[in-house]
Parts: structure tokens; C-alpha cells; sequence
């Protein structure tokens, strides 16, 4: 009984590694790192998060659960209501749509794939963010942004290999 | 994993296959009534804001120590190659920082003399709170600092952030252990700012590039390049005279001031909690609900 439900427990416990995971790079990517050529931009930790798990993990991270981390992330940066929910649910649902591409993928086409979503999602935030904030916003920053965030993907994407490995 | 099908299983299936057929209105339907959320400018939506900066905080502090540490560590390093060159320029900034302090004591007493032959109502006094930087938004949306001190270090919405150089921008959200800094440059900070010796008087605008412009400027004004900006104190919100950049560029669309802040050594901001005068404060605070 008792080995039942620790076992239940662990599954459980597990299942969440994902959503955490995601939640915590969210909250990472504010960490202040002033290198002078970085500087005011940092890449979007949480729309590499969203991707790897949708592609690997879509159980563990469901569209809801991208929609959530989003709302988050808006929350946390202080970005108009709704620009992180886009960018996370535009990309679960790339993910979701094209599927059929992931089956038996190289980590080069899953990164070339990513440079593409990551393009296309962030691109609809920008526009989100400028209609929100009626005004066009800088798109030099958005593509450092873009930069950045698809330099980032091979590191991190090795890291939730790791932890899918161990843990999953 | 092998998947068991087991009784929470058997109940959520028919929910599951119900979500999954509306999936996609559902998730129009949830994202467009965020953005309407956001624009409606709840309190709900203020106070969800203030609870996940408050669970953030922790984590963000835990993890910035260490990094600035690292960052400490390097530069010394840096630093120790070029002590002799380093030691040369600090003597002769020391010198010339000496002439002007003989002369800012010499004009302090003789301000001092001539507001007591004015009978100048004494100037309000200002409060600081040093408090360290642990999250930079970072993104292509929004320019804003979160500062690892909050209401209960005494900070209230809408004081004056300053690093060692200059004003770097105004509080906007306080929590209880942290507070978030809009930065001069963000799309939505307007700061009253007095320009130059004659303090002509503009609006100082950002727009998330790094040099913010300047509105509502007199027309035929004789703002020109290098001219000093420096708040005017017109709003009752922030104190008058603290520094702000200089003029870098003048054309007939835009006016652009350079910060002094230097955005990449932001390692710890000074709060200025600015207390109005008794004469003009409860008049000023009662349009302010959230102030004193």
C-alpha cells in the first residue's frame, strides 16, 4: 500500500520535472548578466523550454501548461498581458501542428526546426508587443533577442536531454 | 513508462476528450481574454503581478550573489594588471575633483547665505535605500529592474531610482521584499526634466532605445548638444536637480538625451524617497493613493 503510493508519488513528482523546469528558466532569464556585448537583452530561456518538451514531452507539458508558463512570464517581466502567452502557445502549437517532423529527428534539424518556430513565435509577440503598446518596438532588439535565444538552444537543449535521460 | 489505466484515469478521459475537441477556440478564447486583462488594467491583474515577484525574489537573489561575486572575482583580475595605469588616472581625477570641491563648499555657504537673506523655505528632505539589482526583464518589451527591497524597506511606488552616475529610472510595482524599477529609456516613463543653464523644460520620453527623447520642448528652444539634463521636480514626484544625461543629439525631429547611467554595471540602486513640504505634500498625496 504504502510502496503503492510512494511509487505514485514519485511518478507524480516526475511528471511535474518539465513544467518546473520551464518555470524556472523563465524566472532565470531575468538574472541580470551585464557582459557589455549581452547587455540589455537576454535570450528566452522558457520559448527553448516549451519547444524541447512539446516535442519530446507533450504529455508532461500540455498547450494549458504552455499557456500558464506564458502568463508567467508576462507577469514576471512586467511585458504587456498576453505578448509571453503568444510567444509559448504559438510555439506548442507549431510543435503540435507539425509533428510529423519530429519523428526520429537529428539534433541539427531539431535545432534548424527551432531557429524557425523560435522566429515565427517571437515575431508574433513583437507584433503583439507593438500593438499593445502602440508603437512600434525596436526590432534591432528582437533580433538580438532572436540571436541569442537560438545560440543558447544547443546548451540548453543538451542540459533537458540530461535530465529526460535521468529523470524521465 | 508503461501507462496504467487507473479510476482518475477512467473519469478524466471523457473531460479530456471534450478539451480536446474545443482545443483550439478554448485557447483563442484564453489567450485574447489575457491581452484583454492586461489592457483593462485590473487590480487583480497588479496584484497577480506583486505575488509572483515576491516568489521570484528568493530565487533571483539566490542566484544573482554568486554571479556578481564571479563578476567581482574577474574584474579584480583585470584590475591588478593595470593597477599603475588605474592608480595615474584616479590621482589626477582626485586632483581635479579637489578644485571642484573647494568650490562646491564655497558656493554651498554662499547659497546658504543668501536662502537666509531670501527666507527660502527650506528644501525637502530626501531618504535613501540602497537596494541591489536582481533581475533585469531583459527583453525586447519591456525596460524594467527588479531591486531586491520592497515595502518593507520603505519603498513606495513612484521614487527615484539612481545609480552612482545618474537617474535610471522610477518605481512602479512595489511587493513586500521587492520592487520593480521602470527604466528612463522604457516605452512608457515620461520624466519632467529641466535642460541646460537657462533650465529649458521638456518631457523626457523613452522608447525602449537607449537614448530617450525629449517632448514638449518650446518651440525656438536652444537646446543644443552636451547640455546638461537634470530632473525639474514638476510633478511632485521626483526631487529636482538629480542628474540625467546630456543632449547627444538635436535635429528637427528629435531631441535625444544620453543616460549616465551605465547600464551594465547596475549593481546596486540608490531609492530616493523624496518627502514633499508640508505646504503642497497633502495636496499632492491626495491624488496619490498609493503615496506617503
Amino acid at each position: 500500500m504504502t510502496d503503492d503510493l510512494l511509487e505514485r508519488l514519485n511518478i507524480a513528482a516526475k511528471a511535474l520535472i518539465p513544467a518546473l523546469l520551464s518555470g524556472l528558466l523563465i524566472i532565470l532569464s531575468l538574472v541580470p548578466l551585464r557582459s557589455p556585448e549581452v547587455s540589455p537583452i537576454t535570450p528566452a530561456l522558457g520559448l527553448t523550454a516549451i519547444y524541447y518538451w512539446a516535442v519530446f514531452r507533450p504529455d508532461l507539458l500540455p498547450t494549458w501548461l504552455a499557456f500558464l508558463l506564458g502568463l508567467l512570464q508576462d507577469l514576471l517581466t512586467g511585458a504587456p498581458l498576453g505578448v509571453g502567452v503568444v510567444m509559448m502557445v504559438s510555439m506548442h502549437s507549431l510543435v503540435e501542428i507539425q509533428r510529423r517532423i519530429f519523428v526520429n529527428p537529428s539534433f541539427a534539424m531539431l535545432w534548424l526546426v527551432f531557429a524557425f518556430f523560435a522566429a515565427a513565435s517571437l515575431l508574433l509577440a513583437w507584433l503583439l508587443g507593438s500593438l499593445l503598446l502602440g508603437q512600434l518596438l525596436e526590432p534591432r532588439l528582437l533580433l538580438l533577442h532572436y540571436v541569442l535565444t537560438v545560440g543558447v538552444y544547443p546548451c540548453l537543449a543538451w542540459f533537458f536531454g540530461k535530465v529526460q535521460q535521468f529523470f524521465l | 513508462m508503461q501507462k496504467r489505466p487507473g479510476t482518475v484515469a477512467r473519469i478524466a478521459s471523457p473531460v479530456r476528450a471534450l478539451a480536446h475537441r474545443f482545443h483550439l477556440p478554448l485557447l483563442v478564447i484564453a489567450t485574447l481574454g489575457t491581452i484583454a486583462l492586461g489592457q483593462l488594467d485590473l487590480a487583480v491583474v497588479e496584484r497577480a503581478r506583486l505575488m509572483v515577484l515576491d516568489s521570484a525574489a528568493p530565487v533571483l537573489e539566490a542566484v544573482s550573489e554568486p554571479l556578481y561575486a564571479l563578476e567581482h572575482a574577474t574584474e579584480s583580475f583585470r584590475e591588478l594588471a593595470e593597477l599603475r595605469q588605474i592608480n595615474e588616472s584616479l590621482k589626477r581625477e582626485n586632483e581635479r575633483l579637489m578644485v571642484w570641491h573647494h568650490r562646491a563648499r564655497r558656493l554651498e555657504a554662499e547659497n546658504l547665505r543668501l536662502r537666509a537673506l531670501l527666507n527660502l523655505a527650506p528644501e525637502p528632505e530626501a531618504r535613501y535605500v540602497s537596494a541591489r539589482v536582481i533581475g533585469d526583464s531583459g527583453g525586447a518589451f519591456a525596460r524594467s529592474l527588479l531591486v531586491a527591497a520592497g515595502s518593507a524597506d520603505g519603498i513606495v511606488e513612484g521614487q527615484a531610482a539612481l545609480s552612482g552616475e545618474g537617474l535610471a529610472g522610477r518605481v512602479v510595482d512595489v511587493s513586500e521584499r521587492a520592487a520593480r524599477v521602470m527604466l528612463i529609456t522604457d516605452l512608457n516613463s515620461q520624466i519632467p526634466v529641466s535642460i541646460g543653464l537657462t533650465g529649458e523644460r521638456a518631457i523626457m520620453a523613452g522608447d525602449n532605445s537607449t537614448e530617450p527623447r525629449l517632448l514638449y520642448l518650446q518651440p525656438g528652444h536652444h537646446v543644443a548638444v552636451g547640455d546638461r539634463v537634470i530632473t525639474s521636480g514638476h510633478g511632485g514626484l521626483l526631487p529636482p536637480g538629480l542628474p540625467v544625461g546630456v543632449v547627444s543629439h538635436v535635429s528637427e525631429e528629435a531631441v535625444r538625451v544620453r543616460p549616465y547611467v551605465e547600464w551594465r554595471n547596475l549593481e546596486f540602486l540608490r531609492l530616493v524617497d523624496y518627502e514633499l513640504p508640508g505646504l503642497i505634500g497633502p495636496l499632492v498625496e491626495k491624488q496619490r493613493p498609493t503615496g506617503g
